[in-house]
């Protein structure tokens, strides 16, 4: 019922083959993927706390970035502003400057305009003063020879 | 040979009777040592060869990513195990861990087999004509002897490679002194000796008294079997997991003091 017989060793080789395959197949590839799960985790854990480290950064980074950028705007628009004024200011002095000049010279053109008038008026006036005496003479003077007199006459108007 | 045929006292007997093979007749029966407990050694070999091939499996198809479900229970076996090695042995034997994880899963199956109803396996194989069947293999001192006979092996072969020289000075010197050696050496002998009678007896007497309380249950009345059928099969869920253990752990503890100089 309980005698030890042959059976030891037949119990005795089927446990030091088991030992020996897990020894030899179970264990190592079991362990090493558990290792290696191990790694994993911990260097994703290591990536995780350096991209939280990088995010701050960068979002520092950020901060600043958009601080010196409204600066910039700030001074861009005076800058802008300036330039503006200085723009609107240079516009009026040439446009007075061109409505100066405009008005001189309109003001030449209506001298000129009155010189030529005076002149034509004057040779119709000799004319109309020919015409005048013709009428007032009532007699046939030869034009051509009086013309020398009438120039000289008109002349003197 | 049925159980309505006997009485009590030959129904136990007929329980706790192996299936031998006469290893000089070749035929069934028994012949002092030169016998085969045939239930013994097919049990053993049929749980040894499941845990290969399921072990085996497992590993073979391990993955360092999000683990299945059969991967995720061997691997808490398996960091169960290496942390109680861990824990108590410093050595760099590559055996060590591995020898405790056979003998924790292999007798924890082996016990497993104790949860089967008493009658099932030898009246299954009774009506195919097999007279005696004990499902148990760790309910006979053969199992457990051949494993603590393993690990008595493993200590001394630790306590001469690793001790070398110092051993014999181990021997003669304590606990006692130089002067009082032979008793020294009386007692590291007996200390030796015991190690493997205390490590076989302890499991084989747990298991030999489980299966002889389900025995004496399943020859009271049917109507009276399911309480205390139940109530000793839960308890014995427990006792088959800490025997397994107390196995697993006195081997670390036995071979790491095979490596540490007093």
């Amino acid at each position: 019922m309980m005698d030890i017989n042959a059976t030891l060793i037949g119990q005795l080789l089927t446990f030091l083959v088991l030992v020996w395959f897990a020894m030899k197949y179970v264990w190592p590839p079991i362990t090493k993927a558990m290792q290696d799960r191990e790694k994993k985790i911990a260097s994703g854990l290591e990536a995780a706390e350096r991209a939280k480290r990088e995010l701050e950064q960068a979002e520092h980074k950020a901060l600043n970035i958009i601080r010196d950028a409204k600066v910039e705007a700030t001074q861009l628009i005076d800058q802008a502003h300036a330039r503006s004024l200085r723009v609107i200011d240079e516009a009026k002095e040439s446009a007075r400057l061109e409505s100066k000049r405009i008005l001189d010279h309109a003001k030449d053109e209506i001298a000129r305009e009155v010189t030529h008038a005076k002149e034509a008026l004057r040779k119709q006036l000799a004319t109309l003063a020919v015409l005048g005496a013709e009428k007032i003479i009532q007699r046939n003077l030869d034009a051509s020879a009086q013309a020398a007199l009438l120039d000289e006459f008109a002349a003197e108007i | 040979m049925t159980a309505e045929n006997l009485t009590t006292g030959q129904y136990i007997q007929h329980h706790l009777e192996n299936l031998t093979f006469n290893l000089h007749t070749m035929s069934l029966g028994r012949d002092g040592f030169w016998t085969l407990n045939l239930d013994t050694l097919f049990v053993g070999l049929v749980t040894a060869l499941l845990l290969g091939f399921m072990m085996r499996w497992v590993a073979s198809r391990m993955t360092s990513g999000t683990p299945g479900r059969l991967q995720n229970f061997i691997e808490m076996i398996i960091e169960f195990v290496d942390r109680s090695v861990r824990e108590t042995y410093h050595g760099k034997s590559p055996l060590i861990a591995p020898l405790a994880l056979t003998i924790f899963v292999w007798i924890f199956t082996m016990n497993l087999m104790d949860l089967l109803p008493v009658d099932l396996l030898p009246r299954i194989l009774g009506a195919l004509g097999l007279g005696h069947f004990r499902s148990v293999p760790t309910s006979d001192p053969n199992a457990t002897f051949a494993m603590s006979l393993t690990v008595f092996a493993l200590i001394v072969f630790y306590n001469v490679t690793v001790k070398g020289l110092k051993l014999g000075k181990e021997i003669l010197t304590q606990p006692f002194g130089a002067w009082l050696f032979p008793i020294n050496i009386l007692f590291r002998c007996i200390e030796e000796f015991v190690k493997p009678l205390s490590l076989s007896l302890r499991l084989f007497g747990n298991m030999f008294a489980g299966e002889l309380i389900f025995i004496l249950i399943a020859v009271m009345p049917w109507w009276a079997q399911w309480l205390p059928g139940g109530m000793w099969a839960i308890f014995h869920i427990l006792i088959i997991t800490i025997q397994a253990f107390i196995f697993m752990m006195l081997t670390i503890v036995y071979l790491s003091m095979a490596h540490d100089t007093h």
